[in-house]
């Protein structure tokens, strides 16, 4: 499943990992050489974080299908454990969040895999969301019944559904653009990360406005835009490995970007809710998976839909 | 025991070991102590059977390989693979719950445990807890243990969650993230009565309750 242009991004990539890392190493040399400067630590604990993301996403590519399929599951399985630690459930709960787990997850994954769209687009929308409230009814508890259900439903929206929809572009059929779908995905999280990364890095350097003070202390008005103009130029600049033209790659950029961006939002408002500064623990310097996958999972349903309404036979 | 029984027994408990993380994904927060191989009770509170597995899970290896879990002696020798787990798998230093029965003192089956080097994973609420109470009343063993080694440091591990993974009756976990947090040892003082000892010991595990 590689093709030239993977390669080329992938290349890309490393490259700007190999700069990142040795950016790191000199500001550690100087500014925190016994590891006392927490920022210099956190950024160098997120590159070190980032190459091995980027390379479990490059084996799984290499893998194929089942690789990347399996690969996205088991981020929505290590989501889905993040989400359903912090919402609302009791002990009648116990059979619904086990069929979370065990059926409805693997369940969407299969679909997915077999190609079956009619099923995996409706499959938890419907399916999961008439059913699992009765498992839970079952059980007799009614306190905060609707509250348990409704978490429960976000959490696999969240976490199964809409991060199913990234290894679901494999199945796109694009005329003139055969064999060459794991493109859309490698471009779908460069572009949205990027856009991470550099409203980071603009909102370090320039931030001085905040968007929403009472969710997040470091989103600035001046690291959204000069992160998601700065992503979609770069998205752009790389029209020629996807099926759009560079007007439709620009467009396509700021729809994920700010996607992501409000995936970044939305997220942080249910962990200041749940006053937690991160999902998890398992990703070094950048939380759990959920801390870095948000944007993706905001953007993927979307850029999944327009792609297919627009370019795919499907 | 034989080469074979030793080998069986290691893969056990590294399945059980990353069984437990799948579920889990323990996060370990050593909050007054680090994680260094000293000798130590570590003493924690107790929702559901998977508490000691979770906590030699979250030590480190050298930590671990040291480190022996006091357990029921009526529960863990009634089925040949239970006893299989209890004794070869986790070592543990099986206790008799029942004063009736047994034939040991429990504190003198710990003490020398301790005076063979090894670290131990004590439960004194003696019992899982599902009430609604954070803890039960703690029972005096840790306190006979604390008066027969009180060079020995007694760490408070607080347990986060495990409860919601398996809540007692039921048979499949539900993957949930668990926090284990380590607290700063405490001592017995050489005239300290029984009663003001267990509630410092109480107090010094529910104040790790809130995550830090």
């Amino acid at each position: 499943m590689t093709s030239p242009h993977l390669l080329w991004l992938l290349a890309g990539v490393g490259g700007i990992l190999v700069l990142a890392s040795i950016v790191g190493e000199i500001l550690r040399t100087r500014l925190s050489p016994a590891g006392e400067n927490p920022v210099i630590e956190n950024l160098n604990a997120r590159i070190n974080a980032w190459w091995v993301m980027v390379i479990c996403l490059a084996l799984a590519f290499i893998a194929g299908k089942p690789g990347v399929v399996l690969l996205f599951a088991l981020c929505s399985f290590a989501a889905l454990r993040e989400f359903l630690t912090l919402t609302t459930h009791n002990r009648a709960d116990h059979w619904s969040l086990v069929a979370c787990f065990f059926l409805i997850l693997p369940l969407q994954y299969w679909f997915l895999a077999t190609d079956w769209y009619g099923m995996y687009s409706i499959f938890i929308p419907v399916y999961a969301f008439l059913l699992l409230p009765v498992v839970s009814a079952l059980r007799g508890s009614t306190k905060d019944f609707l509250i348990r259900v409704s978490e429960t439903q976000w959490a696999l929206m969240i976490c199964v559904y809409c991060a199913s929809h990234v290894p679901a572009l494999l199945y796109l059929q694009i005329p003139g653009f055969e064999g060459r779908n794991v493109i859309l995905i490698a471009y779908l999280i460069f572009v949205v990360q990027l856009s991470d990364v550099l409203q980071y890095v603009w909102g370090k350097l320039l931030g001085r406005t905040k968007v929403a003070p009472n969710l997040s202390p470091s989103k600035t008005w001046e690291g959204l835009v000069g992160g998601t103009l700065s992503a979609t130029a770069i998205g752009t600049a790389l029209y020629w490995m996807t099926p759009f033209t560079p007007v439709q790659a620009a467009g396509m950029c700021l729809l994920i970007t700010l996607m992501g961006f409000f995936g970044g939002l939305v997220m942080s408002a249910i962990k200041r809710d749940r006053g937690i500064k991160d999902w998890g623990h398992l990703i070094a310097g950048h939380g759990g998976f959920l801390d870095r996958l948000d944007s993706v999972i905001f953007a993927a349903p979307i850029f999944f839909h327009v792609t297919r309404w627009v370019w795919s036979t499907t | 025991m034989s080469l074979l029984r030793i080998l069986a027994a290691r893969t056990t408990g590294q399945a059980i070991s990353t069984f437990a993380r799948f579920i889990t994904a323990p996060r370990a927060l050593w909050q007054g102590i680090e994680p260094v191989p000293h000798q130590r009770v570590y003493f924690a509170n107790h929702t559901s059977n998977g508490d000691f597995v979770l906590l030699w899970t979250a030590l480190p290896t050298p930590l671990r390989r040291q480190t022996r879990p006091v357990a029921a002696l009526d529960y863990w020798l009634t089925s040949p693979l239970r006893a299989f787990i209890g004794r070869e798998v986790f070592n543990a230093v099986l206790i008799d719950r029942r004063p009736e029965a047994r034939t040991e003192d429990p504190v003198a089956q710990m003490t020398a445990a301790l005076d063979q080097g090894s670290s131990l994973i004590i439960f004194p609420e003696g019992q899982r807890n599902s009430s609604e109470a954070d803890l039960l009343p703690f029972k005096s063993g840790l306190y006979h243990l604390a008066k027969a080694r009180p060079q020995v440091d007694l760490v408070p591990v607080w347990i986060a969650n495990l409860n919601r993974v398996m809540p007692k009756g039921e048979v499949i976990p539900v993957p949930l993230i668990c926090t284990l947090t380590f607290g700063a040892p405490i001592h017995v003082d050489p005239d300290e009565p029984k009663d003001a000892f267990l509630a410092r010991a109480t107090e010094a595990l529910l104040a790790l309750k809130a995550p830090a």
